[in-house]
């Protein structure tokens, strides 16, 4: 599908003082894209976000918004909005003065103006509260507002700084259904930042990991989760066991690699040029126990367990080697294992994945 | 503590508070209310009466014929007094907006530093400070030099004019507007700000629409803190002013000495001190009423 580029990022980098915040970063997002910006906190994504908004400035790189350079343009010239993280809602106006601001300053007439604030509140449910004050709403109101108030210039892109951490759990759920189907709706270009990997996983088209301030890995978000990268990727999104894995030789994209408990496998690889020490990734969904043991099949001893309701996640000692399983209570009365019972673990060749040490 | 100990802690106390507000407070402004009503005294000084003629000289004159004629004079000085106050207010607030903008905005370890800058005339008596203006702005005074330096014409004098009545009032009187205006923008969260410049607002807009609105509760403060002590001034209209310009604070001064009339005087600083109380109370309702708007 042949679309427009929304955002370009040129060799970007950022240092404050002697630290590093960003080190070379390049990639495009396209028209109608919900794009994530997933990392640690320190990794360099919010500064990236503060770049597009023009809050900060690169120390080496371009951004270009609709394929033109926005380096000379302030934040306010730029046809791109931001949710912030505390909202930043302004207290002394009432919610429909906060959406109109933006229209306002744009010049808009009053007519097209009420016309439009009446719109954004009616997409995001708060009709009703046009005339209150954002003292008297609620986090999630609060968050709706502020969506509104960022949708409601119509901007080119739409940067969102972690707006869910500061909602509870229920409503971050319902939130992340909602910003995905607005994104839809207006068909703006999404760049959401959040270091919450489920999120990313969640909402996104396209993902872009960060860690010291490198891209790590961009991806949709099943190959980030299946496909990793490397080991920083492996271990930031989801979990994983990394196993010391001995390469003993590569071909292609394969691998054929000495485990642990001795055995002998080939499996997908990243990173990885000849012979020598790696990391072996399995995650702990793709082990199967017992009767769902599959593949390779390894004996081993149960040393922990921990209830999730929907699934179970057991601590597995195999020759030494601690392994996390992680196992789904499909039935009502599904089997259970007690620590310091004997059970076999089976993994196929094709879920491991072998990543450079 | 039990409840009844609780109670009489509470009553007994607040002894020396009542003790303090009724020595320093309500007995010496009982006192000049009385003198105002008091008969004045052939050489100064006053017997006890009850008599408003004190306060219908603010008004009308006696004239030949024993008859009351309205006269303005006093009036004149009460307006001047209060134009003097606002122009004064007005000043320092225009100029510590941008002054407590920059010590907000300061690297967090300077700005203790500035913040004392601020204060550091309060450390030097105030007599001492408005000489200091005097010799500023005599002849060959620095302003004169500056002036010419500059290229200015030839000027009588920049002593004994309403510019320099000004200039020392905005000069003692502009830290007591700085701080609460500083606390205020210190406050203002810079998200707000961002917010602004991202939904499309210049600099202009920003401070009209943002800034002002939120800090207005400091301003507000400053320019009590201001108006009251600068409505109230002697020294700046007597040494900058020459005494040309009368004020309140200089007539209720001249009442009680060279005047000898000293329930005339109580009964102008009566009004004095009614003109305080009026902006008191207007500022203490406006703020009830921002702060039932802002309330959830």
């Amino acid at each position: 599908m042949a679309r427009g580029k929304a955002v370009e990022v040129y060799n970007v980098s950022k240092r404050f003082g002697s630290y590093q915040a960003l080190d070379q970063v390049s990639f495009t997002i396209h028209e109608n894209e919900f794009f994530t910006l997933l990392g640690p906190s320190g990794c360099g994504k919010t500064t990236l976000l503060r770049m597009i908004a023009g809050f900060e400035s690169p120390s080496e790189g371009a951004i270009l918004l609709n394929g033109a350079e926005i380096e000379t343009l302030p934040p306010h010239r730029r046809r791109v909005n931001t949710v912030f993280q505390s909202y930043a809602l302004f207290p002394h106006m009432t919610l429909a003065q906060n959406i109109a601001f933006g229209l306002e300053n744009l010049g808009w007439d009053r007519k097209r103006r009420e016309a439009r604030v009446a719109e954004m509140l009616e997409l995001v449910h708060m009709t009703q509260f046009a005339a209150r004050r954002p003292a008297q709403l609620s986090g999630g109101q609060r968050q709706r507002i502020a969506l509104a108030r960022a949708l409601a210039p119509e901007p080119q892109v739409l940067l969102l700084d972690e707006p869910l951490s500061a909602l509870d759990l229920k409503l971050r759920q319902a939130m992340r259904d909602e910003l995905r189907s607005l994104q839809k709706k207006t068909g703006i270009t999404f760049i959401f930042v959040t270091h919450d990997q489920e999120e990313a996983l969640d909402m996104s088209d396209r993902i872009c990991v960060l860690g010291e301030g490198r891209i790590q890995q961009l991806g949709t978000p099943a190959e980030i989760y299946e496909d990793p990268e490397n080991r920083f990727v492996a271990d930031f999104i989801g979990e994983t066991n990394f196993l010391a894995a001995e390469v003993l030789s590569v071909e292609g994209d394969m691998a054929r690699i000495r485990t642990p408990f001795g055995l002998e496998i080939t499996a997908r690889q990243k990173g990885l040029t000849g012979p020598g020490p790696a990391t072996l990734s399995l995650r702990p969904e793709k082990i199967g126990m017992q009767s769902q043991a599959d593949g390779h099949v390894l004996q081993g001893t149960v040393r922990g367990r921990n209830y999730m309701g929907g699934f179970t996640h057991y601590t597995v000692d195999v020759a030494g080697q601690p392994l996390r399983v992680s196992r789904r209570n499909a039935l009502s009365h599904a089997e259970s294992f007690e620590p310091g019972q004997t059970v076999s673990l089976g993994f196929r060749e094709d879920s491991a994945r072998v990543l450079a040490q | 503590m039990t409840r009844a100990a609780l109670k009489s802690f509470r009553l007994w106390g607040l002894v020396p508070a009542w003790a303090l507000m009724g020595l320093t407070l309500i007995i010496p402004v009982a006192i000049v209310a009385g003198v105002s009503l008091a008969d004045r005294g052939p050489y100064g000084g006053f017997n006890w009466a009850l008599n408003v003629s004190s306060y219908r000289e603010i008004l009308f004159t006696m004239g030949w014929t024993d008859e009351l004629e309205f006269d303005p004079k006093y009036l004149v000085i009460i307006g001047r007094t209060l134009a003097y106050g606002l122009a004064t207010t007005a000043i320092c607030m225009a100029l510590s907006v941008p002054v407590a903008y920059v010590i907000a905005n300061a690297r967090e370890n300077w700005k203790p530093f500035l913040v004392y800058l601020v204060t550091l005339p309060f450390w030097v008596s105030m007599i001492v400070r408005v000489y200091a203006w005097l010799i500023i702005l005599g002849n060959e005074g620095l302003a004169e030099k500056t002036w010419k330096f500059f290229g200015g014409g030839d000027v009588d004098t920049f002593l004994f004019t309403p510019g320099a009545m000004l200039t020392g009032m905005v000069y003692s009187y502009i830290p007591l507007m700085v701080l609460p205006v500083y606390a205020a923008i210190e406050k203002l969260d810079p998200a707000l700000l961002e917010a602004s410049h991202d939904l499309y607002g210049n600099r202009w807009t920003t401070l009209r629409r943002v800034i002002l609105p939120l800090t207005w509760p400091g301003l507000a403060a400053g320019a009590i803190l201001v108006f009251v002590p600068a409505i109230g001034t002697v020294l700046e209209p007597m040494l900058l002013g020459g005494g040309k310009q009368m004020m309140m604070g200089t007539l209720i001064q001249t009442q009680f000495g060279g005047g000898r009339n000293w329930p005339f005087g109580a009964a102008i600083a009566m009004v004095l001190m009614a003109m305080v109380v009026i902006v008191l109370v207007l500022n203490a309702r406006r703020a009830a009423a921002i702060a039932r708007e802002m309330e959830p």
